[in-house]
Protein backbone atom coordinates (compact mmCIF):
# COMPACT_ATOMS: atom_id res chain seq x y z
CA UNK A 1 0.00 0.00 0.00
CA UNK A 2 1.44 3.41 -0.91
CA UNK A 3 2.53 5.84 1.75
CA UNK A 4 -0.30 7.75 3.48
CA UNK A 5 -0.11 11.21 1.94
CA UNK A 6 -2.92 13.68 2.55
CA UNK A 7 -1.29 16.30 0.33
CA UNK A 8 -2.02 14.07 -2.68
CA UNK A 9 -5.76 14.69 -2.35
CA UNK A 10 -5.42 18.30 -1.24
CA UNK A 11 -4.26 19.75 -4.53
CA UNK A 12 -6.24 22.81 -5.59
CA UNK A 13 -8.44 20.80 -7.92
CA UNK A 14 -9.33 17.97 -5.53
CA UNK A 15 -9.74 20.30 -2.58
CA UNK A 16 -12.17 22.37 -4.61
CA UNK A 17 -14.25 19.28 -5.41
CA UNK A 18 -14.36 18.13 -1.81
CA UNK A 19 -15.25 21.57 -0.46
CA UNK A 20 -18.02 22.06 -3.01
CA UNK A 21 -19.37 18.61 -2.07
CA UNK A 22 -19.26 19.45 1.62
CA UNK A 23 -21.09 22.74 1.05
CA UNK A 24 -23.72 21.05 -1.12
CA UNK A 25 -24.31 18.42 1.61
CA UNK A 26 -24.80 21.20 4.14
CA UNK A 27 -27.13 23.07 1.78
CA UNK A 28 -29.14 19.92 1.13
CA UNK A 29 -29.42 19.24 4.88
CA UNK A 30 -30.56 22.80 5.58
CA UNK A 31 -33.15 22.98 2.79
CA UNK A 32 -34.58 19.55 3.59
CA UNK A 33 -34.74 20.38 7.29
CA UNK A 34 -36.67 23.58 6.63
CA UNK A 35 -39.11 21.78 4.31
CA UNK A 36 -39.51 18.67 6.48
CA UNK A 37 -40.29 20.36 9.78
CA UNK A 38 -43.63 21.99 8.80
CA UNK A 39 -44.63 18.84 6.89
CA UNK A 40 -43.81 16.71 9.95
CA UNK A 41 -45.75 19.00 12.28
CA UNK A 42 -48.75 18.85 9.98
CA UNK A 43 -48.55 15.04 9.77
CA UNK A 44 -48.19 14.73 13.55
CA UNK A 45 -51.26 16.92 14.10
CA UNK A 46 -53.16 14.77 11.58
CA UNK A 47 -52.26 11.66 13.55
CA UNK A 48 -53.48 13.27 16.79
CA UNK A 49 -56.64 14.71 15.31
CA UNK A 50 -60.05 13.68 16.54
CA UNK A 51 -61.16 13.26 12.92
CA UNK A 52 -60.71 9.63 11.87
CA UNK A 53 -59.91 10.33 8.16
CA UNK A 54 -57.15 12.79 9.17
CA UNK A 55 -55.68 10.13 11.45
CA UNK A 56 -55.73 7.57 8.62
CA UNK A 57 -53.98 9.98 6.26
CA UNK A 58 -51.31 10.68 8.88
CA UNK A 59 -50.83 6.98 9.61
CA UNK A 60 -50.62 6.05 5.93
CA UNK A 61 -48.09 8.81 5.24
CA UNK A 62 -45.81 7.91 8.14
CA UNK A 63 -45.90 4.12 7.72
CA UNK A 64 -45.84 4.25 3.93
CA UNK A 65 -42.73 6.39 3.89
CA UNK A 66 -40.81 4.95 6.84
CA UNK A 67 -41.02 1.36 5.68
CA UNK A 68 -39.38 1.95 2.32
CA UNK A 69 -35.58 2.40 2.15
CA UNK A 70 -34.30 5.90 1.41
CA UNK A 71 -32.46 4.56 -1.62
CA UNK A 72 -35.75 3.41 -3.15
CA UNK A 73 -37.31 6.80 -2.40
CA UNK A 74 -34.49 8.52 -4.23
CA UNK A 75 -34.58 6.11 -7.21
CA UNK A 76 -38.31 6.66 -7.44
CA UNK A 77 -37.95 10.44 -7.28
CA UNK A 78 -35.24 10.51 -9.87
CA UNK A 79 -36.49 7.93 -12.39
CA UNK A 80 -40.25 7.70 -11.87
CA UNK A 81 -41.49 11.07 -10.61
CA UNK A 82 -40.42 13.01 -13.74
CA UNK A 83 -42.45 10.54 -15.83
CA UNK A 84 -45.55 11.47 -13.87
CA UNK A 85 -45.07 15.20 -14.42
CA UNK A 86 -46.42 17.17 -17.37
CA UNK A 87 -43.94 17.81 -20.19
CA UNK A 88 -43.31 21.49 -19.38
CA UNK A 89 -42.49 20.92 -15.71
CA UNK A 90 -40.26 17.97 -16.62
CA UNK A 91 -38.27 20.10 -19.03
CA UNK A 92 -37.93 22.77 -16.36
CA UNK A 93 -36.74 20.13 -13.88
CA UNK A 94 -34.00 18.84 -16.16
CA UNK A 95 -32.79 22.38 -16.76
CA UNK A 96 -32.62 23.18 -13.05
CA UNK A 97 -30.38 20.58 -11.43
CA UNK A 98 -32.84 17.68 -11.32
CA UNK A 99 -30.43 15.63 -9.16
CA UNK A 100 -30.56 18.17 -6.37
CA UNK A 101 -34.32 18.76 -6.53
CA UNK A 102 -35.14 15.03 -6.59
CA UNK A 103 -32.75 14.34 -3.72
CA UNK A 104 -34.34 17.16 -1.72
CA UNK A 105 -37.82 15.82 -2.49
CA UNK A 106 -37.05 12.25 -1.41
CA UNK A 107 -35.12 13.29 1.67
CA UNK A 108 -37.83 15.73 2.74
CA UNK A 109 -40.55 13.06 2.74
CA UNK A 110 -38.29 10.50 4.41
CA UNK A 111 -37.11 12.90 7.14
CA UNK A 112 -40.59 14.31 7.72
CA UNK A 113 -42.02 10.84 8.38
CA UNK A 114 -39.50 10.21 11.16
CA UNK A 115 -39.81 13.73 12.59
CA UNK A 116 -43.61 13.39 12.64
CA UNK A 117 -43.36 10.39 14.94
CA UNK A 118 -41.04 12.27 17.32
CA UNK A 119 -43.37 15.25 17.38
CA UNK A 120 -46.40 13.05 17.93
CA UNK A 121 -44.88 11.13 20.84
CA UNK A 122 -43.66 14.41 22.34
CA UNK A 123 -47.15 15.86 22.22
CA UNK A 124 -48.62 12.67 23.63
CA UNK A 125 -46.17 12.84 26.54
CA UNK A 126 -47.96 15.99 27.74
CA UNK A 127 -50.77 14.75 30.00
CA UNK A 128 -54.11 14.66 28.17
CA UNK A 129 -55.67 16.57 31.08
CA UNK A 130 -53.75 19.68 29.95
CA UNK A 131 -55.63 19.56 26.65
CA UNK A 132 -58.91 18.78 28.36
CA UNK A 133 -58.49 21.67 30.80
CA UNK A 134 -57.67 24.04 27.94
CA UNK A 135 -60.71 22.88 25.97
CA UNK A 136 -62.90 23.22 29.07
CA UNK A 137 -61.69 26.80 29.42
CA UNK A 138 -63.00 27.49 25.93
CA UNK A 139 -59.85 27.24 23.76
CA UNK A 140 -60.36 25.59 20.37
CA UNK A 141 -58.30 22.49 19.43
CA UNK A 142 -55.69 24.48 17.53
CA UNK A 143 -55.53 27.25 20.11
CA UNK A 144 -55.07 24.82 23.00
CA UNK A 145 -52.38 23.01 21.01
CA UNK A 146 -50.56 26.24 20.26
CA UNK A 147 -50.90 27.96 23.63
CA UNK A 148 -50.95 25.09 26.14
CA UNK A 149 -49.74 21.74 24.81
CA UNK A 150 -46.98 22.60 22.28
CA UNK A 151 -44.98 24.92 24.59
CA UNK A 152 -44.73 22.05 27.08
CA UNK A 153 -44.07 19.44 24.40
CA UNK A 154 -41.18 21.38 22.85
CA UNK A 155 -38.76 20.39 25.60
CA UNK A 156 -39.54 16.72 24.97
CA UNK A 157 -39.56 16.99 21.18
CA UNK A 158 -36.35 18.91 20.54
CA UNK A 159 -33.75 16.26 21.56
CA UNK A 160 -35.16 13.53 19.25
CA UNK A 161 -35.57 16.14 16.50
CA UNK A 162 -31.89 17.00 16.82
CA UNK A 163 -31.01 13.33 16.45
CA UNK A 164 -33.25 13.17 13.36
CA UNK A 165 -31.28 16.12 11.99
CA UNK A 166 -28.14 14.07 12.55
CA UNK A 167 -29.73 11.20 10.60
CA UNK A 168 -30.64 13.66 7.86
CA UNK A 169 -27.04 14.87 7.65
CA UNK A 170 -25.83 11.27 7.32
CA UNK A 171 -28.63 10.36 4.90
CA UNK A 172 -27.63 13.08 2.43
CA UNK A 173 -24.77 10.75 1.50
CA UNK A 174 -27.24 8.34 -0.13
CA UNK A 175 -28.10 11.06 -2.68
CA UNK A 176 -24.88 10.11 -4.46
CA UNK A 177 -26.81 7.23 -6.14
CA UNK A 178 -28.79 9.66 -8.27
CA UNK A 179 -25.74 11.76 -8.98
CA UNK A 180 -26.30 14.68 -6.64
CA UNK A 181 -22.86 16.26 -6.39
CA UNK A 182 -22.71 16.16 -2.59
CA UNK A 183 -19.74 15.15 -0.46
CA UNK A 184 -19.90 11.39 -1.04
CA UNK A 185 -20.20 11.90 -4.80
CA UNK A 186 -17.19 14.23 -4.84
CA UNK A 187 -15.23 11.82 -2.64
CA UNK A 188 -15.79 9.02 -5.15
CA UNK A 189 -14.76 11.40 -7.91
CA UNK A 190 -11.54 12.37 -6.15
CA UNK A 191 -10.83 8.73 -5.36
CA UNK A 192 -11.23 7.70 -8.99
CA UNK A 193 -9.06 10.55 -10.21
CA UNK A 194 -6.29 10.28 -7.61
CA UNK A 195 -6.25 6.54 -6.74
CA UNK A 196 -5.89 7.71 -3.14
CA UNK A 197 -8.80 5.89 -1.50
CA UNK A 198 -7.55 5.89 2.08
CA UNK A 199 -6.65 9.59 2.10
CA UNK A 200 -9.88 10.64 0.40
CA UNK A 201 -12.07 8.59 2.70
CA UNK A 202 -10.18 9.74 5.79
CA UNK A 203 -10.88 13.36 4.90
CA UNK A 204 -14.51 12.64 4.00
CA UNK A 205 -15.11 10.67 7.19
CA UNK A 206 -13.65 13.53 9.24
CA UNK A 207 -15.88 16.02 7.42
CA UNK A 208 -19.01 13.96 8.14
CA UNK A 209 -17.90 13.35 11.70
CA UNK A 210 -17.20 17.00 12.49
CA UNK A 211 -20.73 18.08 11.63
CA UNK A 212 -22.21 15.01 13.37
CA UNK A 213 -20.33 15.76 16.58
CA UNK A 214 -21.48 19.40 16.51
CA UNK A 215 -25.09 18.22 16.18
CA UNK A 216 -24.60 15.68 19.00
CA UNK A 217 -23.07 18.38 21.22
CA UNK A 218 -26.07 20.57 20.49
CA UNK A 219 -28.41 17.82 21.70
CA UNK A 220 -26.43 17.35 24.92
CA UNK A 221 -26.39 21.12 25.53
CA UNK A 222 -30.15 21.41 24.97
CA UNK A 223 -30.94 18.60 27.38
CA UNK A 224 -28.81 20.22 30.09
CA UNK A 225 -30.15 23.72 29.46
CA UNK A 226 -33.82 22.79 29.04
CA UNK A 227 -34.49 19.57 30.97
CA UNK A 228 -37.98 18.08 30.72
CA UNK A 229 -40.12 19.42 33.56
CA UNK A 230 -42.15 16.80 35.32
CA UNK A 231 -45.36 18.00 36.89
CA UNK B 1 -47.63 -3.70 -14.18
CA UNK B 2 -48.93 -7.27 -14.20
CA UNK B 3 -47.02 -8.05 -17.40
CA UNK B 4 -43.76 -6.89 -15.83
CA UNK B 5 -44.32 -9.05 -12.76
CA UNK B 6 -45.26 -11.94 -15.05
CA UNK B 7 -41.99 -11.66 -16.97
CA UNK B 8 -39.57 -10.76 -14.25
CA UNK B 9 -40.87 -12.28 -11.02
CA UNK B 10 -38.23 -15.00 -10.82
CA UNK B 11 -35.38 -12.59 -11.63
CA UNK B 12 -36.77 -10.22 -9.00
CA UNK B 13 -36.92 -12.98 -6.38
CA UNK B 14 -33.59 -14.78 -6.83
CA UNK B 15 -31.56 -12.85 -9.42
CA UNK B 16 -29.72 -15.03 -11.90
CA UNK B 17 -29.79 -18.08 -9.64
CA UNK B 18 -29.36 -21.02 -10.40
CA UNK B 19 -27.40 -20.01 -13.54
CA UNK B 20 -25.53 -17.27 -11.68
CA UNK B 21 -25.04 -15.95 -8.16
CA UNK B 22 -28.05 -15.71 -5.87
CA UNK B 23 -29.65 -12.26 -5.88
CA UNK B 24 -32.92 -10.41 -5.62
CA UNK B 25 -35.32 -10.39 -2.73
CA UNK B 26 -33.97 -13.65 -1.29
CA UNK B 27 -30.49 -12.11 -1.10
CA UNK B 28 -31.89 -8.99 0.59
CA UNK B 29 -33.59 -11.05 3.28
CA UNK B 30 -30.58 -13.35 3.67
CA UNK B 31 -28.21 -10.40 4.01
CA UNK B 32 -30.45 -8.51 6.45
CA UNK B 33 -30.98 -11.61 8.57
CA UNK B 34 -27.32 -12.68 8.70
CA UNK B 35 -26.24 -9.12 9.42
CA UNK B 36 -28.57 -8.91 12.41
CA UNK B 37 -27.71 -12.36 13.73
CA UNK B 38 -23.98 -11.64 13.56
CA UNK B 39 -24.30 -8.08 14.85
CA UNK B 40 -26.20 -9.28 17.91
CA UNK B 41 -23.32 -10.97 19.82
CA UNK B 42 -20.99 -8.18 18.68
CA UNK B 43 -23.43 -5.55 19.92
CA UNK B 44 -23.96 -7.35 23.25
CA UNK B 45 -20.20 -7.38 23.89
CA UNK B 46 -19.93 -3.68 23.01
CA UNK B 47 -22.97 -2.89 25.14
CA UNK B 48 -21.44 -4.72 28.12
CA UNK B 49 -18.23 -2.73 27.59
CA UNK B 50 -20.29 0.48 27.56
CA UNK B 51 -21.64 -0.23 31.06
CA UNK B 52 -18.41 -1.76 32.38
CA UNK B 53 -16.82 -0.29 35.49
CA UNK B 54 -13.39 -0.58 33.88
CA UNK B 55 -12.47 2.72 32.28
CA UNK B 56 -9.87 1.29 29.90
CA UNK B 57 -12.69 -0.76 28.42
CA UNK B 58 -15.55 1.71 28.65
CA UNK B 59 -13.90 4.82 27.23
CA UNK B 60 -12.47 3.47 23.95
CA UNK B 61 -15.71 1.59 23.20
CA UNK B 62 -17.79 4.68 23.98
CA UNK B 63 -15.60 6.75 21.66
CA UNK B 64 -15.90 4.11 18.92
CA UNK B 65 -19.68 4.00 19.26
CA UNK B 66 -19.91 7.79 18.99
CA UNK B 67 -17.59 7.91 15.99
CA UNK B 68 -19.38 5.19 14.03
CA UNK B 69 -22.81 6.60 14.86
CA UNK B 70 -21.68 9.96 13.51
CA UNK B 71 -20.59 8.44 10.21
CA UNK B 72 -22.93 7.60 7.33
CA UNK B 73 -23.35 3.87 6.66
CA UNK B 74 -22.27 4.50 3.07
CA UNK B 75 -18.92 5.72 4.37
CA UNK B 76 -18.50 2.49 6.37
CA UNK B 77 -19.38 0.49 3.25
CA UNK B 78 -16.71 2.30 1.23
CA UNK B 79 -14.16 1.69 3.97
CA UNK B 80 -15.03 -2.02 3.96
CA UNK B 81 -14.83 -2.04 0.17
CA UNK B 82 -11.32 -0.59 0.29
CA UNK B 83 -9.91 -2.07 3.43
CA UNK B 84 -11.06 -5.68 3.36
CA UNK B 85 -9.07 -6.64 0.25
CA UNK B 86 -5.87 -5.19 1.71
CA UNK B 87 -6.46 -6.91 5.05
CA UNK B 88 -7.49 -10.33 3.74
CA UNK B 89 -5.12 -10.22 0.77
CA UNK B 90 -7.60 -11.21 -1.91
CA UNK B 91 -10.53 -9.48 -3.55
CA UNK B 92 -13.60 -9.58 -1.32
CA UNK B 93 -16.93 -10.22 -2.98
CA UNK B 94 -19.73 -7.70 -2.55
CA UNK B 95 -21.80 -9.88 -0.23
CA UNK B 96 -19.05 -10.23 2.39
CA UNK B 97 -18.15 -6.54 2.04
CA UNK B 98 -21.73 -5.53 2.68
CA UNK B 99 -22.14 -8.07 5.48
CA UNK B 100 -19.00 -6.83 7.26
CA UNK B 101 -20.07 -3.20 6.96
CA UNK B 102 -23.59 -3.96 8.21
CA UNK B 103 -22.41 -6.07 11.15
CA UNK B 104 -19.90 -3.43 12.21
CA UNK B 105 -22.34 -0.54 11.79
CA UNK B 106 -25.35 -2.23 13.38
CA UNK B 107 -23.21 -3.59 16.21
CA UNK B 108 -22.80 0.00 17.40
CA UNK B 109 -26.54 0.62 17.35
CA UNK B 110 -27.28 -2.69 19.07
CA UNK B 111 -24.69 -1.75 21.70
CA UNK B 112 -26.81 1.28 22.56
CA UNK B 113 -29.97 -0.85 22.71
CA UNK B 114 -28.19 -3.30 25.03
CA UNK B 115 -26.82 -0.49 27.19
CA UNK B 116 -30.27 1.07 27.54
CA UNK B 117 -31.75 -2.37 28.26
CA UNK B 118 -29.20 -3.06 31.03
CA UNK B 119 -29.53 0.39 32.53
CA UNK B 120 -33.31 -0.04 32.53
CA UNK B 121 -32.96 -2.86 35.07
CA UNK B 122 -33.05 -1.62 38.66
CA UNK B 123 -29.58 -1.36 40.26
CA UNK B 124 -30.81 -3.44 43.17
CA UNK B 125 -30.94 -6.50 40.90
CA UNK B 126 -27.18 -6.41 40.35
CA UNK B 127 -26.42 -5.61 43.99
CA UNK B 128 -28.71 -8.41 45.13
CA UNK B 129 -27.18 -10.95 42.75
CA UNK B 130 -23.66 -9.97 43.82
CA UNK B 131 -24.50 -10.19 47.51
CA UNK B 132 -25.95 -13.67 46.93
CA UNK B 133 -22.45 -14.68 45.84
CA UNK B 134 -22.72 -14.56 42.05
CA UNK B 135 -19.73 -13.15 40.22
CA UNK B 136 -20.17 -10.09 37.97
CA UNK B 137 -20.25 -12.31 34.88
CA UNK B 138 -22.71 -14.74 36.44
CA UNK B 139 -24.94 -11.90 37.62
CA UNK B 140 -24.97 -10.43 34.11
CA UNK B 141 -25.52 -13.81 32.51
CA UNK B 142 -28.28 -15.18 34.76
CA UNK B 143 -29.94 -12.14 36.31
CA UNK B 144 -29.48 -8.91 34.35
CA UNK B 145 -29.32 -9.92 30.66
CA UNK B 146 -32.41 -12.20 30.67
CA UNK B 147 -34.48 -9.34 32.08
CA UNK B 148 -32.85 -6.76 29.81
CA UNK B 149 -33.52 -8.98 26.79
CA UNK B 150 -37.24 -8.58 27.33
CA UNK B 151 -36.89 -4.79 27.36
CA UNK B 152 -34.73 -4.91 24.26
CA UNK B 153 -36.90 -7.15 22.09
CA UNK B 154 -39.09 -4.46 20.42
CA UNK B 155 -36.03 -2.27 19.69
CA UNK B 156 -34.23 -5.26 18.21
CA UNK B 157 -37.10 -6.03 15.86
CA UNK B 158 -37.06 -2.36 14.80
CA UNK B 159 -33.32 -2.64 14.26
CA UNK B 160 -34.00 -5.60 11.96
CA UNK B 161 -36.34 -3.40 9.92
CA UNK B 162 -33.61 -0.77 9.72
CA UNK B 163 -31.06 -3.40 8.68
CA UNK B 164 -33.34 -4.71 5.92
CA UNK B 165 -33.70 -1.17 4.59
CA UNK B 166 -29.95 -0.64 4.83
CA UNK B 167 -29.20 -3.70 2.68
CA UNK B 168 -30.50 -1.60 -0.24
CA UNK B 169 -27.22 0.35 -0.11
CA UNK B 170 -25.55 -2.77 -1.51
CA UNK B 171 -26.86 -1.34 -4.79
CA UNK B 172 -24.03 1.19 -4.73
CA UNK B 173 -21.23 -1.39 -4.66
CA UNK B 174 -23.03 -3.54 -7.24
CA UNK B 175 -24.46 -6.23 -4.97
CA UNK B 176 -27.35 -7.90 -6.82
CA UNK B 177 -29.92 -7.40 -4.06
CA UNK B 178 -33.51 -6.48 -4.83
CA UNK B 179 -33.00 -2.72 -5.47
CA UNK B 180 -30.15 -3.46 -7.85
CA UNK B 181 -32.24 -6.05 -9.67
CA UNK B 182 -35.15 -3.60 -9.92
CA UNK B 183 -32.83 -1.06 -11.45
CA UNK B 184 -31.60 -3.67 -13.94
CA UNK B 185 -35.21 -4.41 -14.89
CA UNK B 186 -35.82 -0.68 -15.27
CA UNK B 187 -32.83 -0.38 -17.59
CA UNK B 188 -34.06 -3.29 -19.71
CA UNK B 189 -37.58 -1.88 -20.01
CA UNK B 190 -36.57 1.80 -20.14
CA UNK B 191 -40.10 3.16 -20.38
CA UNK B 192 -41.70 1.79 -17.22
CA UNK B 193 -39.88 3.32 -14.22
CA UNK B 194 -43.11 4.12 -12.34
CA UNK B 195 -44.32 0.51 -12.42
CA UNK B 196 -40.91 -1.00 -11.62
CA UNK B 197 -40.04 1.24 -8.70
CA UNK B 198 -43.59 1.15 -7.28
CA UNK B 199 -43.38 -2.63 -7.20
CA UNK B 200 -40.00 -2.43 -5.49
CA UNK B 201 -41.32 0.05 -2.92
CA UNK B 202 -44.37 -2.12 -2.30
CA UNK B 203 -42.25 -5.22 -1.66
CA UNK B 204 -40.09 -3.39 0.88
CA UNK B 205 -43.21 -1.93 2.44
CA UNK B 206 -44.90 -5.30 2.96
CA UNK B 207 -41.75 -6.74 4.50
CA UNK B 208 -40.86 -3.82 6.77
CA UNK B 209 -44.39 -2.83 7.74
CA UNK B 210 -45.13 -6.40 8.79
CA UNK B 211 -42.05 -6.48 10.97
CA UNK B 212 -42.62 -3.06 12.52
CA UNK B 213 -46.17 -4.09 13.37
CA UNK B 214 -44.65 -7.11 15.12
CA UNK B 215 -42.37 -4.77 17.11
CA UNK B 216 -45.37 -2.62 18.01
CA UNK B 217 -47.32 -5.67 19.15
CA UNK B 218 -44.38 -6.87 21.27
CA UNK B 219 -44.10 -3.43 22.83
CA UNK B 220 -47.78 -3.26 23.72
CA UNK B 221 -47.71 -6.76 25.17
CA UNK B 222 -44.50 -6.00 27.03
CA UNK B 223 -45.77 -2.81 28.64
CA UNK B 224 -48.88 -4.70 29.71
CA UNK B 225 -46.98 -7.53 31.41
CA UNK B 226 -44.18 -5.30 32.74
CA UNK B 227 -46.75 -3.29 34.69
CA UNK B 228 -47.01 -6.20 37.12
CA UNK B 229 -43.27 -6.54 37.86
CA UNK B 230 -41.62 -4.58 40.62
CA UNK B 231 -39.19 -1.88 39.52
CA UNK B 232 -37.54 0.94 41.37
Amino acid sequence: MPHFDLAAVLTDEFRGWLISGFLLSLELTLIVWLLALPLATFTALCRLSSLAPARWVGFALVEGIRNIPLLVHLLFWYFAVPELLPESIRAWLYEHNAEFICAAGGLTLYTAAFMAEDIRSGIRAVPITQLEAARALGFGFLASMRRIVLPQAVRIIVPPLISQSLNLWKNTSVATVIGTAELMYQAQRVETASFRGVETFTLTTLAYLSVSLIITALAVWFQRRYPVRTA
Amino acid sequence: MIDIIDTYWLYFLVGQYPDGPLGGLVLTILLGFSALVLALPFGVLLGLARVSERRWLRWPVTALVYIVRGTPLLMVIFWAYFFLPSVTGHKTEQFSTMLTALVFFNGMYIAEIVRAGIQGIARGQMECARSLGLSYVQAMRYVILPQAARNMLPSLVNQFVTTLKETSLGYIIGLAEVSFIANQINIQLLTRPVAVFSTLALVYFVLCFGLSRLAYYLEVRHSRTAAGTARS
